[in-house]
């Protein structure tokens, strides 16, 4: 992985000493909170319902086992003895003393790691395919691309004081892990007909209050001009983006207002100014930084599908596990495991200072020392071999990251909402914790197959509910939490924005619901259908039909 | 005029805080300085303000009470949420009476506040 130079190094050095400057007025009261303010979410500490909450950056959700047992000491020593990953492929601690911030920087930048760039109006944590360079599918690895976008857009002076927060994503295989069609841009990897990589640039897209699917800007841009065309993207987007009204701010208002054609004439006139000057990126940078990502030293080792089939023989559980939460790797012998961070009633996305230490350690024993953090609030270790997949299950398995639920109902993404969140309208992780239990029997989840249940406590969309297949947004009426179910979301490539069902329903009726629409689509699915066809194939009726019977019989 | 008291977050820590009859900050909810008349407000008010001066509390700000035999308790559910939660981490939620459930929704509809996403 991304080893930091001395250049890198300085950077986060200097601004840790210059925010523990920052901090030190503030509590001296030489700086008001309203001057403090735009200082703390430059450094990723916001202020929350009971504390404040420090948001790190956790560049492409790639982590070693080093700096992942860092985390741990920062939520034992620092916080309350536990993380949550995010969405973005960060984490954040709930309970960090102002105080004590820059002491926490300081730590993080011993490992690499920083909070720069994590809140605010800023360019955001860069994501990408929590699989790459491991998987099958892809077409090249997108993390050296998107390390080069880290380095370019950290702290880059034209892009301080954008309209709004600004997020990237870059993927290197068609089937898209990353959500690239809800960012302002997605960077997707493709080979021209000469068998050069270059990337395809979409724009546009968003979740929050008005949801919109990113569109085609170029259909493929050479690698080498990858810098300069992101820069004209973001200088028209910094010129033209509306800064008087909040809700109107995103890229995405900006691209439907102007339209995709219009953005493209601007976007292409400006990078023609500037494509042949110093962003130009020469193969031999591109090089340099992919040789950071160079595959790690396989051994020769066979698959051994007899050993592999008797432990699945023998164990119920760990079949389960292998056939849910083990995905194929590019290298025989080896496997890519998933780590749920979704126990069942559990909170998703929550880490303990203990469970961090102990993924760390197996990461060094069964995954050459390094871990990925999933937009989906999970982990992954990228390079497990096949033959050590049984020992490496019962190890999870002991610290509650082995349950066998991945992209089924069990595994939801969930937003923090009203237990944390000052932006939030209704709380969100009872409700992820209340479908867990109802959904608890696993052969049950395995039956109904791939279900993406996605839970936002507010508007904002943090836990990404408009591209649930089963969405739930928490919204609140005098006081009173109801919970609005959206269908047929979808975030990979061919992607969809879910159907508003109906009205909302209270939070004692919720689960029922999304039990109604599991049911419903149990008896309509024909063979093979996932919840997403077969809801493509019959529409909203039938759900609206049986989630609200007395309309239904109302209009008949 | 409704009852009300101040609360805003503790500047070195973060933690939710109350001002109280003795113009200092409290952790706890029911210990906080009523605010029933317009002569109580102006005094806490300045109270407030010298703390966000002083950079005790950040940003301060009154919240609606109810007061029942020396228990004070928020009236809206995201306020209930801040003095007692948060109600999904049991380790962390504050003491409550035995005959309340805090956590149960209602009270009329608060705003939103915070740093953003």
């Amino acid at each position: 992985m991304y080893r930091y130079d001395p250049l890198d190094q300085r950077l986060v050095d200097e601004r840790v000493e210059q925010f523990r400057d920052q901090v030190a007025r503030r509590m001296a009261g030489e700086i008001t909170e309203d001057e403090f303010k735009p200082l703390r979410l430059m450094n990723g500490l916001y202020i929350q319902l009971h504390a404040y909450m420090l948001r790190i950056a956790i560049p492409y959700g790639m982590l070693s086992s080093t700096q992942l047992r860092k985390l741990a000491h920062i939520a034992r020593t620092y916080d309350r003895g536990y993380g949550h990953f995010t969405t973005r492929q960060c984490i954040q601690f709930n309970w960090p003393k102002l105080e004590d911030t820059p002491e926490i920087l300081a730590e993080l930048a011993e490992v690499q790691m920083h909070a720069i760039q994590t809140s605010g109006n800023s360019f955001r944590n860069v994501t990408a395919d929590q699989y790459a360079g491991v998987s099958a599918d892809e077409i090249d690895d997108s993390r050296p691309y998107a390390e080069i976008i880290r380095q370019w857009g950290a702290l880059h002076p034209e892009f301080s004081y954008l309209p709004r927060k600004f997020k990237i994503a870059v993927t290197g295989s068609p089937n898209d892990r990353t959500a690239a069609k809800f960012h302002d841009i997605g960077v997707i990897l493709k080979k021209n007909d000469a068998v050069e990589t270059g990337f395809e640039i979409i724009i546009g897209g968003g979740q929050g209050r008005t949801p919109m699917i990113a569109q085609t800007v170029r259909e493929f841009l050479p690698r080498h001009d990858l810098l300069s065309y992101l820069e004209a993207i973001m200088r028209i987007y910094n010129l033209m983006g509306r800064r008087d009204n909040i809700f109107k701010a995103k890229l995405k208002i900006l691209v439907y207002k102007l339209g995709i054609d219009e953005m493209q004439k601007l976007v292409e006139e400006e990078w023609n100014q500037i494509k042949d000057g110093p962003l130009k990126l020469p193969q031999a940078e591109i090089d340099r930084v992919a040789a950071h990502f160079a595959p790690p030293p396989f051994e020769t080792v066979e698959s051994d599908p007899r050993a592999f089939d008797i432990h699945k023989f023998e164990s119920l559980a760990f079949a389960r596990w292998a056939r849910t939460n083990v995905a194929a790797h590019k290298q025989p012998g080896y496997a890519i495991v998933n780590l749920t961070l979704k126990p069942t009633g559990g909170v998703p996305g929550d880490a303990t200072a203990e469970q961090m230490d102990a993924v760390a350690d197996l990461a060094d024993r069964y995954s050459l020392g390094e871990i990925r953090v999933t937009h989906e609030q999970n982990l992954v270790f990228a390079h497990v071999k096949e033959a050590d997949l049984y020992r490496l299950w019962r190890a999870l398995d002991e610290i509650g990251f082995a349950t066998p639920n991945l992209s089924l109902i069990g595994d939801m993404i969930c937003c923090p909402g009203l237990d944390y969140c000052g932006l939030a309208n209704a709380r969100s992780i009872p409700v992820a914790q209340r479908i867990g239990k109802r959904f608890a029997d696993l052969d049950r989840q395995l039956d109904i197959g791939e279900l993406r249940l996605k839970i936002s406590g507010c508007i904002n969309a943090c836990g990404h509910h408009h591209v649930g297949h089963v969405g739930i947004l928490g919204v609140e009426r005098k006081g009173e939490e109801y919970y609005q179910i959206t269908l047929g979301g979808n975030p990979a490539m061919d992607a969809t924005i879910g159907d508003v069902v109906g009205p909302a329903f209270s939070s004692d009726d919720v689960v029922d619901a999304v039990e109604t629409v599991v049911t419903t689509y149990v008896k309509l699915r024909a063979d093979g259908e996932r919840f997403l066809d077969t809801y493509r194939r019959v529409g909203a009726e039938p759900f609206k039909e049986r989630l609200y019977p007395e309309k239904t019989d109302a209009a008949a | 005029m409704a009852l009300r008291i101040f609360t805003g977050n503790r500047v070195a820590d973060g933690i939710v805080v109350y001002l109280d009859d003795a113009g200092g900050w409290t952790e706890t909810v029911s210990q906080s300085r009523l605010v029933a008349t317009s002569e109580d407000q102006a005094a806490a008010t300045e109270m407030a303000d010298k703390a966000s001066d002083d950079a005790v509390v950040a940003d301060p700000y009154l919240i609606d009470v109810t007061e029942d035999g020396g228990e004070i308790r928020p009236v809206r559910y995201r306020e209930r949420i801040r003095a007692y939660g948060p109600p999904v981490h049991p380790d962390f939620v504050k003491t409550t009476p035995s005959d309340t459930d805090h956590f149960t929704p209602g009270g009329g509809a608060s705003r939103p506040s915070g740093d953003g996403a």
